[in-house]
């Protein structure tokens, strides 16, 4: 199984591509549409802001890819660039489900970083084995607004906000589970199984 | 709000391995950062900061083969701090797999190292490291920024340097008291509830910590996020486990 990491951006890549070398996978990082093709699977990190991520990434080129059922998996800004706008700055996102991005409340400290529950709205191959109210790693500022069955799990932090979501062959989570321990674990175990049938 | 307070151990890193002070004596060999981090893990710790005392030129390859293995191995967040100078520094840690780094000497010294660091990598990775001091007498006590492994005055007050740091774009803020690290009298309560008062980003405490009271404390009176403990986890005084157990049943709430 070849998973290519779109490198879009600078910050930490490693920690996701040694979280999915521990699943015995072999991820590797990939900046243009044809490199990043020959995987099984895409992955959009979370590095970067989401103007310049929408400015940097071939979007049109995933979203057909995406679109043509190459399964996706977005973490955190990865997850975000699902949809179409952000408050963070202008420009568009891939825009393959409705929603936009808005930045977290300033009743709570932002960004928010830390240890948050997940709660579990609907079943999906991506929480199996997972009980309701697993620990998460979270460092964000800006959440999803989005409703629909595509949303399996949210999160509270000032308000209720989509934290994990899974429409056929699209995934995100706005935490980062190569950073949330087991519960993360299982996750990316899940992610594997899923698009391996 | 769900969002748990975290409990994080510090090691010291010289040569890629980690120290403790003996008695300030010298520093003794400890251990493999790789084994004891994830020892930590599993007993509950929720990040691990590694702090680099060496931080000499030679040093800094040593430093990011050990941030490589640090993240090969840990499945939790971690952060490095320690002689991040510039942007290369930090780029060089970021890029090993460190999710976070901890400026302090710098940034005092060029203010703008923050606003840098947050535009390129993201507020979520800068750490600005605070280490203050009370100083002054009874009537005009103040809380004094120090640099320089906290042995140079720099006439900054602690709290308006917390609110500027935040403005340049750090995410978090790492507050040390002088006057209580390595004391085990507890944290500076009214130093850190100073700070949070500042500023609407998160808080490690750090300086102090001695006892189970100590870290509900820090977070029921001083509004931190997160306790920082070095020592008392070393030597086994006491453990995350004991600590979370503690926190749970004086309702703080704590990822189990």
């Amino acid at each position: 199984m070849r998973i290519s990491i779109f490198n879009y951006g600078v910050g930490n890549l490693y920690s996701l591509q040694a979280a999915l070398k521990r699943e015995g996978v072999e991820p590797y990082l990939a900046s243009d549409i044809r490199r990043a093709s020959d995987a099984d699977a895409l992955l959009l990190p979370g590095v970067g802001n989401f103007s310049e991520a929408a400015r940097k990434l071939p979007l049109d080129e995933i979203r057909d890819l995406v679109r043509s059922g190459k399964p996706l998996l977005g973490v955190c800004l990865g997850l975000q660039l699902f949809f179409e706008r952000s408050d963070e700055g202008p420009g568009r996102g891939l825009c393959l489900l409705p929603g936009r991005v808005k930045r977290l409340p300033s009743i709570v400290k932002v960004p928010q970083i830390g240890w948050n529950v997940l709660k579990i709205k609907h079943h999906n191959g991506l929480v199996a084995g997972l009980p309701d109210r697993s620990w998460v790693y979270y460092v964000h500022s800006y959440y999803p607004v989005t409703r629909g069955p595509w949303v399996i799990a949210t999160s509270e932090y000032g308000l209720e906000y989509p934290s994990l979501i899974a429409n056929k062959n699209i995934f995100g989570t706005q935490f980062h589970p190569e950073k949330s321990g087991s519960t993360g674990r299982t996750i990316l175990r899940n992610f594997l199984r899923l698009i391996r049938k | 709000m769900p969002l748990a307070k975290r409990i994080i151990p510090c090691l010291d890193i010289k040569g890629g391995r980690v120290v403790k002070g003996v008695h300030f004596r010298g520093l003794q060999d400890a251990g493999d950062p790789v084994e004891l981090s994830i020892r930590y893990r599993d007993e509950g710790a929720d990040e691990i900061v590694f702090l680099d005392i060496t931080a000499s030129l030679e040093q800094r390859s040593t430093l990011t083969s050990l941030v490589k293995r640090i993240a090969e191995n840990l499945d939790i967040p971690f952060t490095v701090g320690g002689g991040i100078r510039s942007m290369s520094d930090a780029r060089a840690v970021l890029c090993s797999g460190a999710d976070k780094v901890s400026v302090n000497t710098a940034a005092i010294l060029r203010p703008k190292l923050v606003s840098e660091l947050a535009s390129v990598f993201g507020s979520q990775c800068v750490v600005v490291a605070i280490d203050a001091k009370r100083v002054g007498g009874k009537n005009g006590q103040w809380f004094e920024v120090f640099s320089h492994s906290a042995t140079k005055p720099t006439n900054l007050e602690a709290g308006k340097w917390a609110k500027q740091a935040e403005e340049l774009g750090a995410g978090e803020l790492l507050v040390t008291s002088i006057d209580r690290d390595g004391t085990k009298l507890g944290y500076d309560v009214e130093l850190l509830s100073h700070i949070t008062s500042q500023v609407n980003i998160p808080v490690i405490a750090s300086g102090g910590c001695g006892s189970l009271l100590h870290f509900v404390e820090v977070f029921t009176e001083a509004n931190c996020d997160a306790a920082l403990v070095a020592s008392l986890f070393h030597y086994a005084e006491l453990s995350v486990k004991q600590a979370k157990e503690y926190l749970m049943s004086k309702g703080v709430l704590v990822r189990p």
